[in-house]
C-alpha cells in the first residue's frame, strides 16, 4: 500500500519536475498544488484507470508531433474567435474581445487585475469535483495553466464564442484552464475547435446560474499521435440548460472527463459525444452527473465507431440525491465495432437514492447491420457509400444533441468526408 | 429483357442446392409470375438476381439486356435496371426514408452517368408519387421502414420502385402482410408502372395477387425448377386444386 502511495508521488513528481506555478490566482493555484500532492498520479489498474492507461498523461514528456493542417471549422457561421497558438493567446490572430452581454478576457490578464468573480471561481468546481473520485489532472491544471479565457455572460450573446487551438509544434504540451460564468436568463454558444499541442490539458468550469443556457460544441483536432486529456465542470441552476458535445476523430490518447451537477429544480444537462478512431486509437469518456435537485433532466449520448483495433471506453454514472425526486435520467453508450480487433469497455452506473426518479442505461457494442447493407446496395447506393450512411446513422442520436443546425450539419458533413 | 439459363444455386455454408436448372426468359413489357409451394426456390431466385450474399451459382448464367448479372455488385444490378421488392423490407434507424430515396436515385444517376436530380425535383417528384401509394409527409420523414406497418413497408418498396423507374421488377411476396386495400394500393402502384420498356417479374404464393396484377405468364416453380409454365389459367387452377396435381403432373 505504503509503495503504491510512494509511486504516486514519484509518478507526480516525474510530471511536474518542469513546471512552474505561473504568478496571479496564487491562493487558488497553491490550494490546487496542495489538493494535486495529497493525490499523486494515478496507476495503472486504478479503478478509475481501469480501462486507460495513463502512462501517456503521466509521461514527462509528451509525445513529438507535427503541427497538421485542416480547414478552419464553423466558416459559415458568425463568431468571436479567440485563438491560442501553441498553448499562448494570440491577439493578432483572434477577433476583437469586446461584445455586447458578454465579458471575455484571457485567463493571465484577469488574473493581474485581480478580477474577484474569477479570484473566487477559478478552480472552485474542480475542488467540488474530486470528491467522490479524485480526478489528479484537473487539479494539475488549475495548478499550472498558463493561459485560458474568463468568460461572463450577462445577456444573451449575439454570436458564439470559439477558442480556437493551433499547433505549430514547437509547444507541445500545454494546459489551458477556462471560466465560463453565464448569469441568470443570459445565453452562450461556446465552441472550441483543434488540438492546442501534441499532449494538451484543458478545464473548463461553467457555472450556468437559474434560467441560463450553455450550450457547448468541441472538436478535438485529426493528428493521429496527440494526446487530449480534458476536464468539464459544470455547475446547472434552477430551470438552467447545459448542453455539450464533443467531436472526436483519431488521437492515440483522449480522455474526456466531465463532472455536472444539477443543482436547482429543473435544471437540464445533456452531454454527448461522436469519436471515430482506429488502430492506436484509444478514446475514454468518463462522465459523472449528480442529480442534486427535484425534477431535474440529463441524457448521456456516447457513440463511438472503432476500426482497426481501435479501443473506445465509457464510465458514465448518474448520481441522484435524495432530494432530487421526479428525476429524468437517461445515459445510452454504444460502440459500432467495425471489424473483431476493436473493443469498446463500459462501465455505465446508476446511484439513485430518490424513490420516484425514471433512469434509464444502455450500453450496445455491434457491428454494421449486413442486412441494411445489402438493401441500401440492392437500390444502387456504392457499397462505401452505404457503409459511410450506415455509420452516420449510427452516431445520429449523438449528432441531435446538437441544437444549432448549422453546427449539426457541417459536423455531420466533415465525418462523411472523414468516413469515405 | 431478364434471360436465365440453367441456373443452380447452392447455399453457401452448407452443401445444399436450392436452384437446380432454372430457365426463364422475361420479355420487355411483359409482367410473368412465378408461383409454387414454400421451399421451391422462388425467393432464392430473387435474391441470387440481387446479389445477396450467401449463394454460390455452380452454374448457369442469368443476363439482363444481354449483360451477366451475376458477375456484377448488387449495386451495379440496381444501375443495370434491376429492382427487387423485398419480402421483407429492412428497416434501417437513423437513415431518414427522404435521404434514403434521394441517395439511392442520385446513385443509380451518377452510375449511368446522368445527372443528379435538384433537390426540389426530387422532392416534388417523391411528393407526388408518395400521393398515390398514400405515404403521408411522416412515413416519408421517419428513418427507412421505422415502424412502418407491414402494408406500409410494401407501399414504401412499391415507392422506391417508382422513384427509381428500373427495367426489370422483381416482387418477392410483395402481397404477403397486406389486407384487401393495401393489395389494391400496390397492386396499382404496379399497374401504373407497367409499361413497354418494363417487365415484372412477380413472385407469390397465392393467385389473390394475380387478381389485381395480370400476368402475361404464369410458371410453377418446385424443387429448385420451374416445372410447369402457362397462362393467367394457371393461376386459376393453383387456386382450385393446390400444387400437388401440378407437380405430379410434372413428375
Amino acid at each position: 500500500m505504503m509503495a503504491r502511495a510512494q509511486a504516486k508521488q514519484d509518478a507526480l513528481s516525474a510530471r511536474i519536475a518542469a513546471l512552474a506555478l505561473p504568478e496571479g490566482l496564487r491562493p487558488a493555484r497553491d490550494a490546487a498544488l496542495a489538493r494535486l500532492s495529497g493525490m499523486g498520479l494515478p496507476l495503472r489498474r486504478e479503478e478509475y484507470w481501469i480501462y486507460t492507461d495513463p502512462a501517456r498523461l503521466n509521461a514527462a514528456e509528451p509525445p513529438a508531433l507535427a503541427a497538421e493542417g485542416e480547414a478552419d471549422f464553423f466558416a459559415a457561421l458568425d463568431r468571436a474567435r479567440i485563438v491560442f497558438t501553441d498553448g499562448a493567446f494570440d491577439a493578432a490572430a483572434s477577433d476583437d474581445l469586446a461584445q455586447a452581454g458578454v465579458e471575455i478576457e484571457t485567463l493571465s490578464d484577469a488574473a493581474s487585475r485581480d478580477i474577484h468573480w474569477v479570484r473566487d471561481f477559478y478552480g472552485s468546481l474542480e475542488t467540488q469535483g474530486q470528491t467522490p473520485v479524485a480526478r489528479p489532472f484537473a487539479a494539475l491544471n488549475t495548478a499550472f495553466a498558463a493561459d485560458g479565457v474568463v468568460i461572463r455572460v450577462t445577456a444573451e450573446a449575439t454570436r458564439p464564442v470559439e477558442l480556437v487551438y493551433r499547433s505549430t509544434g514547437t509547444v507541445s504540451d500545454p494546459i489551458l484552464h477556462h471560466c465560463v460564468k453565464v448569469e441568470g436568463g443570459a445565453a452562450l454558444t461556446l465552441l472550441e475547435v483543434g488540438f492546442a499541442g501534441a499532449r494538451y490539458n484543458t478545464t473548463l468550469e461553467v457555472d450556468v446560474a437559474d434560467g441560463g443556457r450553455f450550450n457547448h460544441i468541441r472538436t478535438q483536432g485529426r493528428a493521429h499521435e496527440r494526446v487530449a486529456n480534458t476536464h468539464l465542470f459544470a455547475r446547472v441552476g434552477a430551470e438552467a440548460v447545459f448542453k455539450s458535445f464533443t467531436l472526436s476523430a483519431n488521437g492515440i490518447l483522449t480522455r474526456n472527463e466531465a463532472v455536472i451537477e444539477l443543482a436547482g429544480a429543473a435544471g437540464v444537462a445533456h452531454i454527448a459525444g461522436a469519436a471515430i478512431g482506429e488502430a492506436g486509437f484509444h478514446h475514454d469518456d468518463t462522465v459523472f452527473i449528480t442529480h442534486g435537485a427535484p425534477g431535474c433532466e440529463s441524457r448521456q449520448v456516447y457513440k463511438k465507431v472503432l476500426k482497426n483495433g481501435a479501443v473506445g471506453v465509457f464510465q458514465g454514472k448518474i448520481l441522484v440525491r435524495q432530494v432530487a425526486q421526479k428525476t429524468d435520467g437517461y445515459q445510452i453508450s454504444q460502440s459500432l465495432l467495425l471489424d473483431d480487433d476493436s473493443q469498446f469497455l463500459a462501465k455505465p452506473e446508476l446511484e439513485i437514492y430518490a424513490d420516484d426518479v425514471k433512469c434509464s442505461h444502455g450500453s450496445t457494442s455491434g457491428a454494421i447491420d449486413e442486412t441494411g447493407l445489402f438493401y441500401l446496395r440492392s437500390r444502387g447506393v456504392p457499397e462505401a457509400e452505404a457503409r459511410v450512411l450506415l455509420v452516420l446513422a449510427f452516431l445520429a442520436e449523438a449528432l441531435q444533441e446538437i441544437e444549432d443546425e448549422t453546427i449539426a450539419e457541417e459536423i455531420r458533413s466533415r465525418l462523411e468526408s472523414w468516413l469515405l | 429483357m431478364l434471360e436465365i439459363k440453367n441456373l443452380h444455386v447452392k447455399l453457401e455454408e452448407e452443401d445444399k442446392q436450392i436452384l437446380k436448372g432454372v430457365n426463364l426468359t422475361v420479355e420487355a413489357g411483359k409482367v410473368h409470375a412465378i408461383m409454387g409451394p414454400n421451399g421451391s426456390g422462388k425467393s432464392t431466385l430473387s435474391y441470387v438476381l440481387s446479389g445477396r450474399e450467401g449463394y454460390e451459382v455452380t452454374e448457369g448464367s442469368a443476363t439482363l439486356e444481354g449483360e451477366e448479372l451475376l458477375e456484377m455488385e448488387p449495386e451495379e444490378r440496381a444501375a443495370a435496371g434491376l429492382f427487387l421488392a423485398f419480402q421483407y423490407p429492412v428497416e434501417i434507424p437513423g437513415v431518414g426514408n427522404m435521404t434514403f430515396l434521394r441517395t439511392a436515385v442520385n446513385a443509380q444517376r451518377k452510375a449511368r452517368g446522368e445527372e443528379e436530380m435538384s433537390a426540389a425535383e426530387f422532392l416534388k417528384v417523391v411528393r407526388e408519387k408518395a400521393k398515390a401509394l398514400k405515404i403521408d409527409a411522416d412515413m416519408l420523414k421517419r428513418p427507412v421502414n421505422m415502424g412502418f406497418s407491414g402494408g406500409e413497408k410494401k407501399r414504401n418498396e412499391i415507392l422506391q420502385m417508382a422513384m427509381l423507374e428500373p427495367k426489370m421488377c422483381i416482387l418477392d411476396e410483395t402481397d404477403s402482410g397486406l389486407d384487401v386495400d393495401a393489395m389494391k394500393l400496390v397492386s396499382e402502384g404496379v399497374n401504373a408502372l407497367r409499361d413497354e420498356g418494363r417487365a415484372f417479374l412477380v413472385i407469390t404464393h397465392y393467385q389473390r395477387l394475380l387478381d389485381h396484377i395480370t400476368p402475361d405468364v404464369v410458371h410453377i416453380m418446385a424443387g429448385g425448377r420451374i416445372v410447369k409454365t402457362g397462362g393467367p389459367e394457371l393461376a386459376l387452377e393453383v387456386e382450385r386444386n393446390g400444387y400437388a396435381d401440378i407437380m405430379s403432373e410434372a413428375v
